[in-house]
């Protein structure tokens, strides 16, 4: 037997985009509502500022893949922080029962929260733009890899995103939420790190699977289609196990 | 008919919650859900608002079935679930602007919709605040506009008055007789007083199965026959429990008798009378013939709460 709600209809989510827009807008401005918003955006320039601002005369070279290679991190913390209450914080309070018997697919209510939570990040990466400013100015850099990093960051900042929703789609403890949104990207992080510990014939999948290989190689300005399978299909799957996820009812 | 309830059965695990459930509410009907806390009432309401399917059975909610049609059901219905959840961050008219937008309302109605909810559920004072702010009268009317926001058909509502003060629930009991004119509502409870103030027709539902349906009128002419008399009376016998009990417990149409306890002279009894008879003529008569003195002698005719009580406590297996 069929569960009423679970069905998933793309066709339909994609003709009536309005559900996506209305839920997108209301849980963007309950992050701008909340001191959510402001904190992760002063924590988010606060560790790069620190981290790499600080030295960027230092090493006196007109690029910016010191940031490239230190934002990625700083999302392992902060995606998390964001994303923990999408799903849980309804679950709990029981709003879940109200969104879920409005005439609109669990899609639809997925899909609006994602890209919440990543136009958040994205905004939060605008102010750095400032760096790109200053260092083209004094230097002579290299349009290609900051263009191709801030596009790897937006692919990985999704994918994130996307995982840290499916761990809020799981339970009604944003704690826990967070927890296993943190633990399950740090270990897309460090995949491609610890190959040395992974039988040979496992290296190339666990390098594959690893987020950060796919990142770096579009952050030297190479764009390849594999790369952007990679983010796409990780990304698609991790909503649909999020749609899953929240079509099953608890009790 | 509005709503069609087929045969519903719901299992949580290896618990029955509710057992093969039937029942049609006509369109503009005020159907009261009555029953004991864990008696299916919730998880009914749940199956028909499409948040979770049966494990079999269906429901057809003007014409849709939940399986089927979930969206347009889901377009049908107005829902309240119970202890009324809100989003406490977001103030009254963004809420209610972003219940009208899910439910596909376009701009240009919702302005006026909303006006016309915020002014019947008398909101307009308060329409600035965080929901978090208000107190729980407020939320609950906030809560039954933005189950009306969209003009549904059937209303769904989950212990509306549970928790609220006696006032409030009078200002929420009018609120829903005046916004559920016309319309289909379901509501469940277990005040019973709320019912035969509000509702059209009964259900009681116990243990997961339906055990009486019916108008409030109905059910109390059903249960009837079970009616008790409190007789106060003074009387100058040294034993009460050997010269006067035995006298009343004999009269044709008593049932039984329960000795209340004494004040002075005055001795209480309760006397509950046989079926579908009026003893208290008897009664009198006795008195007079004993030379006992009546001091009070009243009825209690059978209130929904009696039918109720005897409704959900006859399953022996429970205490």
């Amino acid at each position: 037997m069929t569960t009423p709600a679970i069905k998933f209809d793309l066709k339909a989510t994609l003709k009536n985009f309005s559900n996506v827009g209305t839920i997108f807008r209301k849980e963007l401005r309950s992050y701008f509502n909340s001191p959510v918003a402001y904190v992760v955006i002063i924590v988010f320039l606060g560790f790069i500022e620190w981290f790499y601002a600080s030295d960027m005369f230092k090493v006196n070279l007109a690029t910016m893949r010191d940031m490239f290679t230190l934002v990625p991190w700083i999302f392992v913390f902060v995606v998390p922080a964001i994303t923990m209450r999408l799903i849980a914080e309804e679950r709990k309070a029981g709003t879940i029962e109200l969104l879920t018997t409005r005439p609109l697919n669990d899609a639809e209510i997925v899909l609006g929260k994602f890209l919440a939570a990543w136009a958040l990040i994205c905004i939060s990466l605008l102010p750095t733009l400032v760096h790109y400013i200053t260092i083209a100015f004094l230097g002579d850099i290299d349009h290609g890899p900051v263009i191709g990093g801030y596009l790897g960051l937006m692919l990985m900042a999704g994918v994130f995103v996307a995982v840290g929703l499916f761990a809020s789609s799981l339970t009604e403890n944003q704690i826990v939420a967070m927890i296993i949104g943190l633990v399950l990207m740090f270990a897309l992080m460090i995949l491609d790190k610890i190959l040395i510990y992974v039988p040979e014939f496992m290296n190339t999948i666990v390098e594959f699977i690893g987020v950060d290989f796919h990142f770096s190689n579009i952050a030297r300005g190479v764009i390849d289609s594999r790369d952007i399978i990679y983010f796409a299909s990780i990304l698609g799957f991790m909503l649909y196990l999020s749609t899953l996820s929240l079509g099953r009812r608890k009790w | 008919m509005a709503i069609a309830v087929r045969n519903l059965t719901k299992y949580y695990g290896q618990e029955k919650a509710i057992d093969d459930i039937s029942f049609d509410v006509k369109t503009g009907e005020i159907l009261g859900f009555l029953g004991p806390n864990g008696a299916g009432k919730t998880t009914t309401m749940k199956i028909i608002t499409c948040y979770m399917p049966p494990s079999s059975g269906t429901v057809d909610v003007e014409g849709y079935d939940i399986f089927d049609h979930a969206l347009d059901v889901r377009r049908k219905i107005g829902y309240l679930p119970e202890l009324n959840p809100l989003y406490l961050d977001m103030n009254v008219i963004e809420y209610l602007d972003y219940s009208a937008r899910l439910h596909g309302m376009k701009n240009a109605g919702i302005k006026g919709r909303m006006r016309e909810m915020i002014d019947a559920c008398g909101l307009s004072e308060v329409r600035h605040k965080d929901i978090g702010e208000l107190s729980k009268g407020y939320r609950q009317r906030v809560g039954l506009a933005q189950a009306m926001i969209h003009d549904p058909d059937v209303l769904i509502l989950d212990e509306p008055t549970s928790g609220l003060d006696p006032n409030q629930i009078v200002e929420i009991r009018n609120l829903i007789k005046k916004l559920g004119r016309a319309k289909t509502v379901i509501l469940s409870t277990h005040i019973l007083s709320e019912v035969q103030a509000t509702c059209d027709r009964v259900i009681i539902i116990n243990d997961g199965k339906i055990v009486a349906d019916g108008t409030p009128e109905q059910l109390k002419q059903d249960f009837r026959g079970t009616e008790t008399i409190s007789v106060e009376l003074k009387t100058k016998s040294a034993n009460v429990m050997t010269e006067v009990f035995p006298k009343l417990k004999d009269l044709s149409q008593v049932e039984s008798v329960e000795y209340r306890g004494q004040e002075g002279d005055a001795h209480r009894f309760t006397v509950h009378t046989a079926k579908g008879s009026d003893p208290r003529e008897q009664l009198f008569r006795q008195a007079v013939s004993e030379g006992w003195v009546l001091l009070e002698m009243s009825r209690k005719s059978t209130s929904l709460e009696e039918v109720f009580h005897k409704l959900t406590t006859a399953d022996p297996a429970k205490p």
